[in-house]
């Protein structure tokens, strides 16, 4: 009836208890092969979930152009915060 | 600190990582792989449709020689398709605004079709500097007008696709903040500004796809010379 035990570091992140949160980033691949295949992985349920299904529609590439917009705004706030409403420029 | 008008031109950096480098791989993630499925989903089928139009009326003019320069000319249409429509929205940075960035690519590739032309047919690659049907007398000066014009040609290419875009952006940016500062003061005319802001995007879309067309057009011009 109660599951196997798994391994903290190969759950799920929304499997991982609290507790378990600090191991579980701790024990994660952070060598650059690991990075791109969780990036790769990130992309394959992205693609497969929005983009290649029979009648995707155009929220696919939206969502995609709006976080580009989005970590845009990020990267360049330090330059665009000093383009506030003034009364004197 | 004060903005200047040319700042949205600036290589905005985050941590050491310059937004330049994201901008440039945004293209190649937005393209998805062809795959073996005999029926792809539609991005696919729209974006093998398209690229499979353009190199067929890219490569008409072009013999057997020149195409080998199909998946070059294709995707380099492609990149800067994408990267001109990308500059249009929003906070987002447009690369080839980048002086440096379009005389990379246009100094190497004219660079290569002249010297394809000298290689391989290097008498008709110099008969090209004599228009047929001069009047004797006038020939020495034409000749020195045909090379000066041939080696204005990269620099033709690349301050072209730069100013063209960086002159859109730099007026989008001025109608915007007139139109902006305009609106408690007369409301009217702020809403004239608004109407010419959005005809001015639109124009914005088409020279974005226009001025990459026009690259890529100018070099396969250039390769149907001397190939």
């Amino acid at each position: 009836m109660a599951d196997r035990p798994v391994p903290i570091v190969e759950k799920r992140l929304l499997d991982v208890k609290l507790g378990e949160l600090v191991t579980w980033i701790g024990g994660r691949d952070a060598t650059p092969n690991g990075i791109f295949a969780a990036l790769r992985r990130g992309h394959d349920r992205y693609y497969n979930k929005y983009i290649n299904v029979k009648k995707g529609g155009i929220g696919g590439i939206a969502m995609l152009l709006v976080g580009y917009v989005a970590i845009s705004y990020l990267w360049e706030y330090d330059h665009i915060k000093h383009d506030r409403w003034r009364k004197y420029h | 600190m004060v903005l200047s008008f040319f700042d949205q031109f600036m290589s905005p950096s985050y941590l050491g990582i310059p937004l330049m480098a994201l901008a440039l791989i945004l293209p190649w993630t937005l393209y998805p792989k062809p795959t073996s499925q005999w029926i792809s989903n539609r991005v696919l089928t729209l974006q093998g449709w398209f690229i499979n139009r353009f190199t067929q009326q890219l490569m008409l003019p072009l013999g057997r020689k020149g195409h080998k320069w199909a998946l070059l000319l294709t995707s380099l249409m492609v990149f800067l398709i994408t990267l001109n429509m990308l500059g249009l929205l929003p906070y987002t940075f447009t690369p080839t605004t980048q002086l440096s960035l379009n005389m990379g690519f246009a100094v190497p590739l004219w660079l290569a079709t002249v010297l394809i032309g000298m290689r391989n047919q290097p008498t008709i690659a110099l008969g090209h500097l004599l228009p047929e049907g001069t009047p004797t007398p006038l020939i020495p000066v034409l000749i020195i007008i045909e090379t000066i014009s041939l080696f204005i040609r990269p620099i033709a290419l690349g301050v072209r696709l730069t100013a063209n875009l960086t002159a859109g952006h730099l007026l989008i940016q001025l109608i915007a903040t007139a139109a902006f500062v305009l609106a408690p003061l007369m409301p009217t005319v702020a809403l004239l500004t608004a109407t010419l802001l959005l005809l001015l995007t639109l124009l914005e879309v088409a020279v974005a796809m226009i001025q990459a067309y026009v690259f890529v057009l100018l070099l396969s011009l250039y390769l149907q010379e001397n190939v």
